[in-house]
């Protein structure tokens, strides 16, 4: 193959290693064989999504109700909206990247440095956006009840619609300060407190007769089921036991804690690909403005972090509907 | 180049005349499968929700559009078109046969979990 980088001297001899059945360069089947595993590591991962998913299949969140917010737009519930947006950033990065590549078969520098640069853009606008899309997770919006037995309580009002801890809650006054490494036992620590005690929210729901209790039970409709006024303070009584606030590896607001564990591993391995991705193309960016692959008359190096960055679509491309889709 | 580029996608049915054209067509193509997708997501038509084969019928058509997306993506961003017969089938084939093999293992499991969870008299719930 004219674009191959290498020459070993074997060209042409059959069991020197010399001839290429797939008509591939080393480098780039070696990339692929690298896709491969890498496509199986991330299957693991959203093939164990979905064995935790089945396993609690009635009371799983919805990604609608929890992936709902748009930088700028505080306190409106769109849905899809932004995760489509970035699916459309790194499709978007794609082309660029391609053009890229195409753009090296044909030896014009110029237009490989343009194309890559954008391509690069497009990485960091993703990761961004990702980043941001973590803090909202993690910060949380409404808060929410945790039970004696692990599972989460959300608070509505008759219409269905959920309401904010801080819309009904008053937090009344607590001598509870955080255990600080500094001011107690030096080799025991402890997570920021709550704004509000179990005690206030019960309170809270007491004197506010339009709020109900949201249990994560599914029901044949596919929504969640909302308990009667009587139910709702007897379950928040009976089985409350410290309010949630946003979203860590133990316990989220938004259901099973699986979910959240979920959503840091697949994200943040594909993010972290995402990253690495934008510093290989760095890399290269680089070298092609350095002139590199000008003077070895071959562009296959873009060839070759091109197939991991469109990899690196296809993977979000399957996030994309695991997570936020089915 | 050593080897041309196929010109053509969807079998044939549209043909481009250089690659920078048939990207861009490409890009329509998944632009318009994500737009369906998301449009889906977020109306979620109560006509598609019926069961077929364990699943929804949303679902199954969230995840043949998923698929159909993949293969444009490997096919021509990736070049797999370009691609000789047996590393296509080395790379593709291998990756499916373990991803369906471990896919329909951790279901099963699951599904058969969330029995026991749900008939077996555990209690999970309080």
């Amino acid at each position: 193959m004219s674009t191959t980088v290498a020459n070993t001297g074997t060209e042409g001899k059959a069991w020197g290693g010399g001839n290429e059945p797939l008509k591939a360069s080393y480098g780039k089947m070696m990339m692929w064989f690298f896709i491969v595993s890498d496509a199986l590591t991330f299957s693991g991962f959203l093939a164990a999504y979905g064995f935790s998913r089945f396993k609690f299949i009635e009371t799983w969140p919805i990604a609608d109700e929890v992936f709902t917010h748009v930088p700028f737009l505080h306190g409106q519930e769109h849905p899809m909206i932004f995760v489509a947006f970035m699916t459309f950033i790194l499709i978007m990065s794609s082309v660029t990247m391609v053009l890229a590549v195409d753009a090296g078969h044909h030896l014009n520098k110029a237009k490989v440095t343009i194309y890559m640069l954008l391509t690069i853009i497009g990485g960091l606008i993703f990761v961004g956006s990702q980043a941001w899309e973590w803090a909202t997770f993690i910060k949380g919006d409404f808060g929410a009840v945790q039970t004696k037995g692990g599972n989460i309580i959300q608070f509505v009002n008759t219409d269905g619609h959920r309401v904010a801890l801080r819309d009904f809650v008053v937090a009344a006054p607590s001598d509870r300060v955080q255990h600080e490494r500094k001011n107690g036992l030096w080799f025991v620590s402890e997570g920021a407190l709550p704004s509000y005690s179990i005690n206030d929210v019960i309170h809270g729901l007491e004197s506010h007769p339009e709020v109900l209790v949201r249990t994560q039970t599914i029901n044949e409709h596919g929504h969640k089921t909302i308990l009667s006024r009587e139910e709702s303070l007897k379950q928040l009584k009976t089985n409350g036991k410290h309010v949630v606030e946003g979203a860590n590896l133990h316990e989220n607001e938004y259901g099973s804690p699986l979910f959240a564990d979920f959503f840091f591993f697949i994200t943040g391995f594909h993010g972290f690909h995402v990253f690495s991705g934008v510093i290989i193309n760095i890399i290269i960016f680089f070298n092609v403005i350095l002139g590199t692959y000008e003077k070895r008359k071959s562009y296959e190096m873009v060839e070759k972090v091109g197939l991991y960055w469109h990899f690196v679509d296809l993977v979000w491309v399957f996030v994309f509907t695991f997570f936020y889709l089915v | 180049m050593a080897h041309a580029h196929k010109l053509e996608i969807l079998r044939g049915l549209i043909k481009f005349k250089n690659v920078t054209q048939k990207i861009w067509g490409v890009l329509i193509l998944l632009s318009i499968i994500t737009a369906v997708e998301v449009a889906l997501g977020i109306y979620k038509p109560e006509s598609l929700k019926g069961q077929f084969l364990g699943m929804k019928i949303l679902n199954w058509i969230f995840i043949i559009l998923t698929i159909v997306k993949a293969y444009y993506i490997t096919w021509d961003f990736m070049h797999m078109r370009d691609e000789v017969k047996a590393l296509r089938r080395m790379v593709v084939w291998t990756a499916i046969f373990l991803i369906l093999y471990l896919v329909f293992i951790l279901l099963q499991e699951g599904g058969y979990i969330e029995g026991v969870y749900s008939k077996g008299y555990i209690k999970h719930d309080f």
